[in-house]
């Protein structure tokens, strides 16, 4: 068998995988806080807990009303952007013209009480979501054996991720988002109902966490804790990527799924803890992020 | 930080007096309280307390909201819990390395953390005490899951017996004045009011020749050791530390404390830490509604209450303060 | 009450404007007719900037503005842009995410008979010239055109106008001048805040002058030659 630095090929393959699966998720996560930071200059603290949601939308989804995964990844995202533009609408909207820290705390509060109210009920025992029928089963690619679930992960959220980054840099929609990041008060003297466009972009950036949440629901344990053990990772992906760019976000979050992997084979005991360190030097070297603009 | 601004408790001739007066209530409610109230209770109370203030110093009066501060907390937890179980040190020398170490912690990540401003700053926190997390999920030392058991609360100075449950409370009474006087003398220097200029106009600040880095990072190192004091001194009151207390929840609540007494005042930390401490005591069998209800209190907190109850208190005796801006 | 002189496009009575705890403007009375070109002239800090912020909406006011005889002062900026009211603020609001032709293109149609690019572009040759550069690389005064041409496509027939010639060159407050005029002939109503008075006086049909958040004079095109007049003028702008 193949070895590299005497480690299996096999094993270091699984790991990048299963490392940019993580990175797809990390991926998304940031790429919906980036979206929310740069129109609502809020860090979306229940980001996390939103993305859990999501998970919980697609499990309920499917036990009590029978909503297969393919439903559910319409409707999950749906559900929990409905709760995202009513949370805008009655709690963040009141807060705007707060120091920005105020944000954090109630965002960081609303993930308490969601994660709090799911841990009342369903425990912290993670629940089992079933992979879809039609994306069960391995392909042997001869070097590796790619569970059909994963790579459809990856290739989606790929997809998604180039969506949403054309969606905003090359589209008249993705101008005004730009310009209302920049000044949303011109831009509403433009003509354009910039309120809205806050509530929508909210539930946009929440609904893509639900959608990562309802794509992870079969790879991960359904959990009330999913969210919470996330967030912080990717808010240390958020810090070294910088919150300036769109591609900043997604190249960022694969590539530190990719470093957490890759640890994960050569030093596991740092695997939980490398993206922690690589904020660090980040931080120690260009503060403002790989990708981010002076504050 | 508008919402922030510590007020001068008063500023006509009766400040010393009224400062005496002050003084003697609160040794007198401190002395009776056990008699009172379930010592371990007010034990516990204490130390959040504590810990709470600590955590004021750096967003009262540093305007930095650290999210990180149970990386301190917990650390010197079980750096005190090593000391005193593993080492056979007395309480006092055992709290005291807690305290240094969460001190040196908190130069190492004060270092990194205060690169970043306002919310980068409060996420940057966040992320390194969850590596001091995952750290002592792995270390042998800590105990992992079971947390560190067993420690001794042992003689003080190696005569007074601490599981004596009043000399433990004199202890930690004393620990309390001790940590809030140097908060006290702290704020009060010269040191305190660069902090103060800092937070209020970091770049003036700059402009006058301060170097507003050193300023931040010294309040964190300050702020960290005394968050650590707290956390050693409970891991003697309750001869437990665990991975609760390195854990994020840890850092919110410290947080939540703060808010709901008052950002910045200097009793408000107490207050908030009170209510907090006894909310989970009396929610402590409803499990895990206490989240909950803790995350309810945060939302109410911020959209209604952000001067939380002290500052509320100053509001209402201070009738000349123009109303709050409107939104 | 609905205006029964319907020439008259806007009509302020009584504006009040705040920033936060600081009360900038202590009752505006103006009025501007259809089809005129009316300045706002005053010192730095009058108000004017502020005047025109407040009937956008940009900032917190009371008092009365009726536009085209509706009512504006409770309304927020998207709906009162679509009025038909074009706004260029005074630090020109180009947005540096955006290239040339999105900056032109932002602001939505709100009207039909806006201006067509090609248009626009005649009346501004060097915009053509720059369509795919970044939306701040452009000169201050390529920026001003921008800022100015964005708002024509829109169908917009009512211009606020912020200080259009600060800082730029001669040549271009010619040209800037020159596109101002060909807007009123084509029937634009402008509202222009300017600090130039040789520049407002050759274009402008009427003048208020701000001071202290108050309309304090109002002198119309054919009395600037009355020397009365003039030394009027001159002592409350200090020119």
């Amino acid at each position: 068998m193949t070895t590299i630095l005497g480690i299996p090929m096999q094993a270091l393959l699984g790991q990048i995988l299963i490392g940019l699966i993580n990175g797809a998720f990390y991926a998304l996560l940031s790429l919906g806080l980036a979206i929310i930071f740069g129109l609502l200059n809020i860090i979306n603290f229940a980001h996390g807990a939103l993305y859990m949601l999501g998970a919980f939308a697609a499990w309920l989804l499917l036990n009590y009303l029978g909503v297969n995964y393919w439903g559910a990844l319409i409707l999950s995202p749906f559900i929990v952007g409905v709760l995202a533009v009513a949370m805008e609408r009655y709690m963040l909207r009141r807060i705007y013209k707060l120091d920005h820290i105020y944000g954090l705390l109630l965002t960081f509060g609303t993930a308490l009480l969601i994660e709090g109210v799911f841990r009342n009920q369903f425990g912290v025992s993670g629940l089992a979501y079933p992979i879809p029928a039609q994306l069960q089963g391995v392909q042997n690619l001869g070097f590796i054996f790619l569970p059909n679930y994963r790579a459809w992960v990856l290739v989606a959220s790929l997809f998604i991720c180039f969506a949403t980054w054309f969606l905003i840099e090359k589209t008249r929609l993705g101008s005004y988002l730009r310009a209302a990041t920049e000044n949303p008060k011109l831009v509403q003297a433009f003509g354009i109902n910039v309120p809205l466009m806050i509530t929508l972009t909210y539930a946009f950036g929440v609904a893509l966490a639900a959608l990562a949440g309802v794509m992870a629901a079969p790879i991960y344990q359904v959990s009330p804790v999913m969210g919470s053990n996330i967030i912080i990772v990717v808010f240390a992906v958020v810090v070294i990527g910088g919150m300036g760019s769109i591609l900043g976000a997604i190249v960022s979050g694969f590539g530190l799924g990719l470093i957490e992997g890759l640890t994960k084979v050569f030093y596991p005991e740092a695997s939980s803890t490398v993206i922690f360190v690589v904020m660090a030097i980040v931080l120690l070297v260009k503060p403002t992020g790989l990708f981010g603009r002076a504050e | 930080m508008n919402t922030t601004k510590t007020r001068p408790l008063s500023r006509h001739n009766g400040r010393l007096s009224r400062r005496i007066a002050i003084f003697i209530l609160a040794a007198a409610v401190l002395a009776i309280a056990p008699y009172v109230v379930y010592p371990v209770f007010l034990m516990k109370a204490l130390c959040f307390a504590l810990f709470a203030c600590a955590f004021n110093l750096l967003i009262g009066y540093g305007g930095l909201l650290s999210f990180g501060h149970a990386a301190f907390f917990g650390s010197a937890a079980y750096l005190c819990g090593y000391a005193a179980r593993d080492l056979g040190l007395t309480p006092e020398l055992s709290v005291l390395v807690g305290t240094v170490g969460a001190g040196l912690l908190g130069y190492v990540i004060g270092a990194i953390a205060i690169r970043r401003h306002g919310i980068y700053f409060a996420m940057v926190t966040l992320a390194l005490a969850q590596m001091v997390y995952f750290f002592a999920v792995q270390a042998p030392l800590t105990g992992g899951e079971n947390g560190m058991q067993g420690i001794p609360r042992g003689f003080l100075f190696g005569i007074i017996d601490l599981n004596n449950t009043m000399a433990m409370y004199a202890f930690v009474v004393a620990v309390f004045l001790i940590g809030l006087a140097v908060l006290h003398r702290a704020v009060e220097s010269p040191f305190g009011q660069t902090l103060k200029a800092i937070r209020d106009n970091e770049n003036r600040a700059i402009s006058l020749g301060y170097d507003s880095n050193r300023y931040k990072h010294l309040a964190f190192v300050l702020s960290a050791a005394i968050a650590g004091l707290a956390g050693a001194t409970k891991a003697l009151v309750f001869q437990l530390a665990s991975l609760t207390d390195v854990h994020w929840t840890m850092s919110g609540e410290v947080v939540l404390m703060t808010l709901i007494g008052g950002l910045g005042t200097t009793l408000g930390p107490v207050v908030g830490a009170i209510i907090i401490v006894a909310m989970q005591t009396y929610l402590a069998e409803s499990g895990s509604w206490v989240t909950a209800i803790q995350g309810a209190t945060f939302i109410v907190c911020v959209l209604m209450f952000r001067e939380g109850i002290v500052g509320a208190v100053w509001k209402l005796r201070a009738n000349e303060r123009l109303p709050e801006p409107r939104e | 009450m609905l205006d029964t002189h319907c020439e008259k496009r806007l009509r302020i009575e009584g504006l009040n404007a705040f920033y936060g705890d600081s009360h900038v403007l202590h009752g505006i009375d103006l009025h501007v007719e259809r089809g005129e070109l009316v300045t706002l002239l005053g010192r730095n800090g009058a108000g004017k900037t502020t005047t025109l912020r407040a009937i956008m909406g940009l900032v917190e006011r009371r008092g009365d503005i009726r536009f085209d005889g509706a009512d504006l002062s409770r309304l927020p900026p998207h709906k009162i842009a679509r009025f038909g009211i074009g706004y260029v603020p005074e630090e020109r609001g180009i947005f540096s995410s955006l290239d040339v032709t999105e900056n032109l293109l932002l602001p939505p149609t709100i009207k039909p008979g806006g201006m067509t690019i090609e248009e626009i572009y005649t009346l501004f040759p060097n915009l053509k010239e720059r369509a795919g550069s970044q939306g701040t690389k452009l000169s201050g005064g390529e920026q001003q055109m921008l800022a100015m041409a964005r708002i024509l496509r829109t169908g917009a027939d009512f211009l606020l106008l912020d200080e259009v010639t600060e800082g730029l060159a001669p040549v271009i407050i010619e040209q800037i001048g020159i596109a101002i005029g060909l807007l009123k002939e084509r029937g634009f109503t402008i509202l222009l805040v300017e600090q130039n008075f040789p520049f407002a006086s050759r274009i402008a049909d009427r003048h208020y002058v701000v001071e202290n958040g108050r309309v304090v004079d109002m002198v119309a095109k054919d009395d600037l030659n009355d020397p009365g007049v003039a030394e009027r003028l001159h002592s409350f702008l200090g020119v």
